[in-house]
């Protein structure tokens, strides 16, 4: 029984990593309806960025824990001005395409410079070591990263869904024309928005840095599993992606324990039969 | 219509001689690199088997002879569908002679039967699975640098010696976690230990701390991991967060590469125990090449045996070409040769190959060093420990190959 309450622990830690990005996700579906593909690759260059301001500039992890997210950001920001932005007329194929491509090109750029075999990234000294809880050895950076993860995502999911800020960009994805005649710049809300998102994705990345090593394949290693916890939780549902993400770490850690040749394939078994019964995922709005 | 026969038998004639002629001063050679390009074991493997293969063919000094080498190199991206289509390409239309690297024992495997079924050669360097010199054995397959046997029988042996006599593996979920588990657990209860349990995992799981509980709790002295490059990383900077090694486990890494220990960091890495059979600063040759080898990579890295591998191998194929006076492109022959004729170079020194295609030569016991104990970039190992060729790997006694007479 120790051992089941440590491993729901355990996946809890990972369900926060899928709660951050899937968030990201769904904020950048929900306003901007692209199925942003290369958030796997935002992610992986958030750790990148955390590493390389340690290494290049000397800068330490708290720092990076805004600087890094805001560097990517203004990357996501370029890359929604200069390429994105001209797919929104067509169809949602285009954009996967073209984010799953540019994903391909970012993670071959920093394969090329760092190999695949990753950089180290130390634990920060004052989240160093573990506590015991009685029924685990708790390492104390994983509490962290629970905690920051849980904070950031209410408090995104607060700003859609409680200010006027949120009220306005919510206005936007449900007639754009209308909130540009009241005087609102809406592409210029629609690039923040995904430089928003990119930032999750980013932030994810710095907190991930030192638990896994910093390669170039990290996100892709994430990415599918991620887009599974969007589809369970209802495309652009920010809620239903927070539950469904530390719902699924969850499922995944249990898997883990019990059948762990199965524990990289159970997210898609749960996703088909969610498909199967809810298409429009589990918290879903009907169109 | 009559006279239109003796041109046809002219025609083939004229063909036939001039094949007959090429066969005996045919001087091409086509050296195929088949690796990981792009996935978690490609800074092992990947362009720096193909870099050491092109340094192989500027030392061998056979193209001042007039002999014409290409080396061409492709992504199987550890999938065996994928290694024996490229597989079958190469030897079909690419023309290809020999398969160098194949690192990752599923793809390594299957990529043995497509040489074995058209008779082309293949060098393994990267793959550790000891099946391909025993039961799966080929007479067109060398299996270079190491195996599991091997690793079982160094790093194993040692750690039950030390007093690691329970064992809890960590293994991934394919032909090669499940060949170094098979292995290694005969060592251990061969040297009177006993093995507590095992969790098999997805290759590339990027998460181990669920499984590392599970370790945890079967209070097994050893945690043995049999997986390679990421996996085996991210299990042991993982382990040191949830404290495994200062509860007093140990860690027992199967397979390391000097790429893994790198990216762990010593800090991390440090008083790790395991087997390699190749290491740049073991004599001055070594160091010689580590420095030749660091220079043309973007990131100076140090070569990983596997690379290291595809030197040596390729520089004694050379040798038997050179020694048949062209390539017959005849597979089977070419490896009955070099099987023929000892290995000597400045990598692996002086060696052989079996009949069962298992290369000889000694395998080291390494310790990784203590940040404090190291003297700069890439300066990682101590050497604690030496087993000699004849006793390293698996004995022909032993063998199920049906290539070795009894």
């Amino acid at each position: 029984m120790q051992a089941l309450y440590a491993q729901l622990l355990v996946g809890l830690i990972n369900g926060s990593f899928y709660a951050l990005l899937s968030l990201g996700l769904a904020v950048i579906f929900g306003m901007l309806n692209i199925i942003n593909f290369a958030h796997g690759a935002l992610f992986m260059m958030g750790a990148f960025a955390s590493w390389m301001l340690l290494n290049y500039v000397g800068i330490g992890y708290f720092p990076a824990l805004i600087l890094a997210p805001l560097l990517v950001g203004i990357f996501g920001i370029i890359l929604e001005k200069t390429i994105i932005s001209r797919l929104y007329k067509l169809d949602h194929l285009y954009g996967l395409l073209l984010t799953f491509g540019l994903s391909l090109v970012i993670e071959g750029l920093f394969r090329n410079s760092y190999g695949s075999s990753g950089m180290p990234y130390r634990i920060p000294d004052i989240l160093q070591g573990a506590t015991n809880l009685g029924f685990m050895y708790m390492p104390n950076y994983r509490g962290w990263v629970v905690l920051a993860a849980m904070v950031v995502c209410v408090s995104t999911w607060a700003i859609i869904e409680k200010t006027s800020l949120g009220a306005t960009l919510r206005a936007a994805t449900e007639n754009a024309p209308l909130v540009q005649a009241f005087g609102v710049n809406v592409p210029r809300l629609i690039t923040l928005t995904y430089g928003g998102g990119v930032a999750l994705a980013a932030f994810a990345g710095v907190l991930a840095a030192p638990i896994y090593s910093v390669n170039p394949n990290m996100g892709s290693n994430f990415i599918n599993t991620v887009f599974a916890v969007v589809v369970i939780g209802g495309m652009g549902s920010i809620m239903g992606s927070i539950l469904t993400g530390f719902g699924l770490g969850v499922v995944e850690g249990l898997t883990k324990v019990f059948y762990p040749q199965a524990s990289a394939t159970v997210v898609f078994v749960v996703m088909v039969i969610v498909l199967l019964t809810r298409p429009r995922g589990l918290f879903g709005r009907a169109a | 219509m009559k006279n239109k026969i003796p041109a046809l038998l002219l025609g083939s004639a004229i063909v036939l001689a001039a094949g007959g002629g090429a066969f005996a001063q045919d001087k091409n050679i086509k050296i195929g690199v088949l690796t990981d390009n792009s996935g978690l074991y490609s800074d092992l493997g990947g362009a720096g088997s193909t870099l050491a293969a092109q340094m192989a063919v500027e030392d061998s000094g056979l193209q001042a002879k007039g002999w014409k080498i290409d080396v061409i190199s492709a992504d199987h991206q550890n999938k065996p569908d994928i290694g024996t289509n490229i597989a079958r390409q190469w030897i079909d239309v690419d023309k290809v002679d020999i398969f160098m690297d194949v690192l990752n024992s599923g793809v390594a495997l299957a990529v043995n039967n497509v040489v074995k079924e058209k008779n082309s050669i293949m060098i393994n360097t990267g793959a550790a699975t000891s099946d391909l010199t025993n039961a799966q054995c080929s007479p067109n397959t060398i299996h270079w640098v190491y195996d599991t046997y091997m690793l079982a029988n160094s790093t194993g042996q040692a750690l039950v010696k030390a007093g690691g006599d329970t064992w809890y593996f960590l293994t991934a979920d394919y032909a090669f976690g499940a060949a170094l588990e098979r292995d290694t657990t005969a060592v251990v209860v061969k040297s009177g230990g006993k093995v507590l349990g095992t969790v098999k995992h997805p290759l590339n799981s990027s998460d181990f701390s669920s499984f590392l509980l599970q370790a945890q709790a079967s209070k097994a002295k050893i945690v043995g991991l049999a997986n390679a490059g990421g996996d085996t990383t991210n299990s042991i900077k993982q382990a040191a967060e949830f404290g495994i090694v200062k509860g007093g486990q140990r860690l027992a890494g199967l397979l390391l590469f000097i790429t893994d220990v790198h990216s762990l960091g010593l800090n991390v890495a440090q008083g790790l125990n395991f087997t390699e059979t190749f290491y740049w600063d073991l004599n001055d040759d070594t160091r010689k090449f580590g420095k030749r080898f660091s220079d043309r990579t973007k990131s100076k890295a140090q070569p990983s045996m596997v690379q290291a591998g595809v030197y040596s191998g390729l520089i004694h194929y050379f040798k038997a070409l050179e020694a048949m006076g062209g390539n017959p492109h005849d597979g089977a022959k070419v490896v009955a040769k070099m099987k023929e004729m000892p290995t000597d170079d400045p990598l692996f020194g002086k060696g052989s190959i079996r009949a069962d295609g298992r290369k000889i030569h000694p395998a080291y016991l390494f310790e990784v060093k203590k940040p404090s104990e190291s003297k700069g970039p890439w300066d990682y190992y101590k050497l604690v420990g030496t087993t000699p060729g004849d006793q390293a790997f698996r004995p022909l006694s032993e063998s199920a190959c049906p290539l070795v007479k009894k």
